[in-house]
Order: structure tokens, then sequence, then C-alpha cells
């Protein structure tokens, strides 16, 4: 008699417990982002970046182990920090998701048109985006170091904080009207001021990164594109120079902040 | 052969690229700006290119203000904030308040205007997003006031009575075009811009002003 007890005592217990040390949905809130932080599915996508970036493939057969990602062919290690920067080969300031399209274009032979308008999350797209993920991965820890010393660099960074305080759209929002102050949140979700350096893996230093909870991983290109639908702007073209520029402005004031990508998100 | 085409590649995209040459002056960066957007920018569903290519003079003055870091001239603000006002439509039937529980919905629904959007449908007022409005809701935002006890703290017992009037005209004023009262508020101008209907208003005017609403209790 006395054992079968047991079971129901300790749920009594339990019951009695949960009510005298009632949660406020606030803590409910910090224990599910702390829950989120054990396990990054962003491993995965990582892994499969790895393995794009050796493996030979697109019409020329050869892998991206050529690429420079602006610290000289092949060099991984420390490129995430400083992107975006100018490239001479093709004359442009770029980022990391463009540059690695113009790896695929001009190294694998693929066609870097088509992949620019194939939607995020399939096709070549979805290569890219797990490329981006292990690039980034490869400069987890290290410190933001845009180089600003070519024109070009200089006047994307200027461009993207004029393009970064542009209000527009039916609601008159710009990056800043959400980004632009410190201690802000929309609903529940804290705002980082993006103006100056937010800190180590917060804003520009936390993409890539898996969103939780739409299931899916989203690179810088996919995140400045989903602020600019919510704000209610017309489409930004992928790889375009005012996504670029936006980037730049993003990453030389984080300078300093080290990066945490690829990070996990609600 | 590899090294031509590389170089042919190259300078055809320099060529597609905005020109950088020697920049440093303000005006060719606003260009290169300028160049930047109408390049980037495509229509797609109901959000039209215009959003971004022809936005009004608040905007653009605002807009500059903030990239500057420095306000707009006390003369210049308090003329864009009568233009704004000019635009407000005040209700039709002389009603300004509505069904506070229908406001709550409205406040609450962030949808509608963006390129996922289907045309023709109810927006929302996106008002959770930036402030704090009933004491029931806890997912608030905090880039706008607090409003809870808005009606209350201004001691409208009676929102139809004379003594309220300046509150409801200023309340329904702000909500149809934000920038009236402040040029650059961060706002959105809901009515201005097409955003919530009169009735709609009408709806978030009963939840912040009706005595009867969860947010004056």
């Amino acid at each position: 008699m006395r054992s079968t007890l047991w079971p129901v005592a300790v749920a009594l217990a339990c019951a009695a417990g949960s009510a005298a040390a009632q949660k406020t949905p606030a803590q409910a809130i910090d224990e599910y982002r702390a829950m989120l932080a054990d396990g990054n599915p962003a491993d995965l996508f990582e892994a499969k970046g790895e393995g794009l970036w050796k493996q030979k493939r697109g019409p020329k057969n050869a892998s991206l182990e050529r690429c420079d990602l602006g610290k000289g062919p092949g060099v991984v290690k420390g490129a995430f920090v400083e992107l975006p920067r100018w490239f001479a080969d093709t004359g442009k300031v770029q980022d990391l998701e463009s540059r690695l399209v113009s790896c695929m274009e001009t190294l694998q032979g693929f066609d870097g048109k088509a992949i620019a308008k194939t939607e995020f999350g399939k096709g070549e797209m979805a290569n890219v985006t797990a490329l981006a993920t292990y690039v980034a991965a490869e400069s987890k820890g290290l410190a933001f170091n845009l180089p600003q010393a070519h024109p070009m660099e200089r006047a994307f960074y200027e461009s993207g904080k004029r393009l970064f305080f542009m209000r527009g759209g039916t609601h008159d929002f710009a990056c800043a009207s959400c980004h632009g102050e410190d201690g802000k949140r929309i609903r529940l979700q804290d705002l980082p001021n993006l103006t100056k350096n937010p800190g180590d893996g917060v804003g520009f230093a936390a993409w890539p990164a898996y969103r939780v909870s739409n299931g899916q991983m989203w690179g810088m290109q996919l995140r400045l594109n989903d602020c600019l639908r919510q704000q209610r702007f017309p489409y930004p073209e992928f790889g375009s120079d005012a996504l670029t520029a936006i980037s730049t402005y993003l990453g030389v004031n984080s300078k300093g902040a080290k990066s945490a990508a690829p990070t996990i998100k609600r | 052969m590899k090294k031509i085409s590389i170089t042919l590649l190259g300078l055809a995209i320099a060529a597609a690229v905005v020109g950088c040459g020697t920049l440093g002056a303000g005006a060719d960066v606003d260009k290169l700006t300028q160049d930047m957007v109408r390049g980037a920018f495509r229509s797609e569903g109901i959000a039209k290119v215009e959003r971004v290519t022809a936005t009004d003079e608040t905007l653009k003055l605002c807009s500059a203000a903030d990239a500057a870091g420095k306000p707009l001239e006390p003369a210049v603000a308090k003329r864009i904030e009568a233009d704004n006002l000019k635009t407000v439509k005040w209700p039709s039937d002389g009603k300004f308040l509505g069904d506070w529980k229908q406001g709550e919905q409205i406040a609450q629904s962030g949808r509608g205007q963006t390129w996922t959007d289907a045309a023709g449908q109810p927006n929302g007022g996106n008002c959770y997003n930036c402030h704090q409005i009933s004491k029931e809701e806890i997912s608030f935002g905090t880039i706008g006031p607090s409003l809870y006890h808005y009606g209350k703290l201004r001691g409208v017992a009676d929102p139809n009575g004379a003594a309220a009037r300046p509150v409801v005209e200023y309340t329904w004023g702000k909500i149809w075009n934000a920038k009236a009262y402040n040029a650059c508020s961060n706002m959105p101008r809901s009515g201005h811009m097409g955003n919530l209907t009169e009735q709609q208003i009408r709806h978030i005017m009963a939840l912040l002003l009706d005595p009867a609403s969860p947010v004056n209790k």
C-alpha cells in the first residue's frame, strides 16, 4: 500500500512546489533563451558549408579552395571579420555572400545572376548560406576590423550611414527607427543600437544565425532583406550595393567587437 | 585565357556598378546613395519602389537631419508640423470614439503593407510593437512612451464632453499624422499614409480614451 502511494506523494509535492514558486513570464523567457543556447543547429549548416567549400562542383568541376575572401586565395580564417571590403578583381566593395557568389562564378562556372535571383533557402542560394555559415564560424571569437583604406570602402560606409537613417515605406521606418537608440525593444525583443559598437556577439556580430521560430539559417543578406520587408520597403536585390553599404556601416561600427557567428536566435 | 576573361568580367561588373571615383564631398555621397537606392530596390507585391524613390519632404528632411546628427531648425520643424497637420482628416460624422475591444485587436496586430501581405486586407495598428497600452499585455515595446492610463492621466471622464475635446482632437490628430505634432517623430502616420481606416482609428481612440477601456482602469 505504502509503495503505491509514492508516485502520488511525489506528484502532489511537485504541484505544491510549482504553485509556490510561480515563474514570471520574463523568467520563463530567460529560461527558454538559456535552453536555446544548448546545441545550435547552425553547426549542421557549418559542416555542410565546409563540405561545399572543399567539394569540386559546377561546370568547371572545381572547389572553392582558391576563393579570395580578402586575405588571399583560400584564406578563410579571419576573412569574415574584415568583410565587406573592396576587391580589385571585381572593382567592387563586396560582402561575404556576394563574394561567395563571385567565387562560385569565376572558379566553378556557376551563373552568379541566376544564384542572386534564387529564393533564400533554395538551390544554390541555400548553398551560399551554408558556405557563409562555415566562413563566419572560422572567425568565431575574432574582433571585427573592416578595412577603410580604399576610397570606395569609405564611400560605402558613408552611404551605408545615410541608408541606415533613410526613412521610407508606408510606416516612415528607417533602420534607425528601431536600431538608433540604447535600451529599446520591439515587443519583448531587445534592439541593439547599431549606430555604434553594440558589444561582442551582438548585431552585426551575431549573423549568420539559426532562427528557432522558423527553423531557418539566415545570413546577413536575409536578415537585412527581412528588416526591410518589415519596414514596408520595396524588395532589395540580393548582393546590391545598398545592402553592402549598410553592412559596411554596421561592420565598421562594430570594430573591436568579437564575432559570435553563427549564433542561435528565437 | 582565364586571366583575360576574369579581367573582362571585372570590367563589365565595374562598369555596371555605381562609379566611385574620388569621393569625399557630401554631395557625391548623396548621389552615390541615391544611385544605390535606384539600383537596389524593385517593386514586389503591394510594396512599390516609389516607397523609397518618391518619399515626401518630411521624410527627406528628417532622414538628412538624423544622418547628420543635427535636429531640424525650429522654423523648419514648425513648418513641417503645420504641413502635416493640414493632412489630418477629422471624423466624417464627428464621432471620435468607437469600440475599445476592437481597438485592442487593432493595436495587437502588426499585419499589412509588406510585400508578403495581400492587397485589400485590413491592416493592424502595430501599436504594441512600440507602446505599453493595457496592463494585462506584458509583450509591449519601449520605442514609444507607455500609453497605460492614457485617458485617466489626462483627466478624461467624458470623451464626448467639451472639457476633453482638446485631448480627443490631439489624440486623433496624432494617430492620423504623428508628424503634425513632432516633425521627426518615429511614429507612423497611420491615417495619412492609408495604413488604418477612419473606423479603425475610432476603435483605437476608444481603447485609449473610453473610461470603460481596460487601459483606463
